[in-house]
């Protein structure tokens, strides 16, 4: 510890509201986290409309009718997967390894695009059935929440492309590091939304 | 400590892979909660939604790196509010959907009174 980080333990130090304000990268996570707060009660309305709605098949397919649990197993593992590499790349990014940090998100991205594609069959097979989004206000609020979180894989699929170009040309400026613990962040809590989501969707089903 | 000043390394390699075996197990365990006899039916879905939070925990814990660290407790916070939202939007309209749907006439006699 440094002299000054040994000053501030000791018991009569300066209080936490004296010190000035926290590091950039405390404030960029902080403010980052209010977002994905944010986000989780758009997903929490679709969670809602998906609870209020389940039972309503208007006649039509019903969940038990619809989902596979292996198909929904081997999404839940790229996701969670992917998490795992989010991670390891995120302290490659730390450490300034650009190979790591290269090698680790490209297999999050791979696990990431494995996901949605699988979700993407899954949904081009419900339509192709008849069990589309227009079929019963059951399917609606199933399309609308698990299309929803698709949406969010995609587009931090995106995101993350860019921050690897980022990475390439800026390197691992302080700015960069902070984007990419941003979408740390928000991979992980699209992990945490999944959770929810092959729980009450895909194994609430069969009841 | 200053703005910019170097902020020590979140997470360790290890902090993923307990992470990762804990939620593995947890995964696991919900699939076969699902599909199990050995549970007293009923109780399925509570079994379920224990599974689920706590696997959400994990994540938090080990990939999110939540912790009762200072520089985490407005997150913690943040996040205690936002746990809050979520139980009042899911949990109020579940409540009062089934409410009015209690109260609704039953469909046959609605139909009837259109007519």
């Amino acid at each position: 510890m440094s002299a000054a980080e040994q000053a501030l333990a000791t018991a009569d130090a300066v209080p936490l509201s004296l010190r000035g304000p926290a590091p950039t990268r405390v404030v960029a996570g902080y403010g980052f986290w209010l977002f994905l707060l944010s986000d989780i009660v758009i997903f929490a309305a679709l969670f809602a409309a998906y609870a209020v709605l389940s039972g309503e098949t208007a006649g039509g397919p019903t969940a038990a009718d619809l989902f596979d649990k292996r198909h929904v197993l081997i999404e839940s593992a790229c996701l969670l997967a992917s998490s795992v590499t989010c991670g390891f790349g995120s302290l490659a990014v730390q450490s300034g390894d650009r190979s790591s940090t290269y090698s680790w998100m490209a297999i999050t991205f791979i696990l990431g695009i494995t996901f949605l594609s699988l979700e993407v069959s899954e949904f081009s097979h419900m339509l192709s059935i008849g069990a589309g989004p227009t079929r019963s206000a059951f399917l609606s609020a199933f399309f609308t929440l698990v299309g929803t979180h698709g949406l969010h894989v995609t587009l931090g699929l995106c995101w993350l492309i860019v921050m690897l170009l980022q990475a390439a040309t800026l390197g691992f400026k302080p700015m960069v590091s902070r984007r990419f613990f941003c979408f740390g962040l928000f991979w992980h809590a699209l992990d945490i939304v999944w959770i929810g989501v092959f729980t009450i969707v895909y194994l609430g089903a069969h009841f | 400590m200053s703005p910019g000043a170097h902020v020590r390394t979140q997470g360790t390699r290890r902090s993923y892979l307990i992470g990762l075996g804990y939620a593995v197990i947890l995964t696991l365990a919900s699939f076969w909660a699902s599909s199990t006899d050995v549970v007293y039916p009923p109780g399925v879905p509570i079994l379920l939604g224990v599974l689920a939070i706590a696997q959400m925990g994990i994540h938090l814990v080990f990939f999110l790196h939540i912790s009762s660290a200072p520089d985490q407790t407005n997150n913690i916070l943040a996040l205690a509010f936002g746990i809050f939202v979520v139980g009042l939007l899911v949990f109020g309209s579940m409540i009062i959907m089934a409410h009015l749907n209690h109260n609704m006439m039953p469909m046959d006699r609605l139909m009837q009174m259109q007519r």
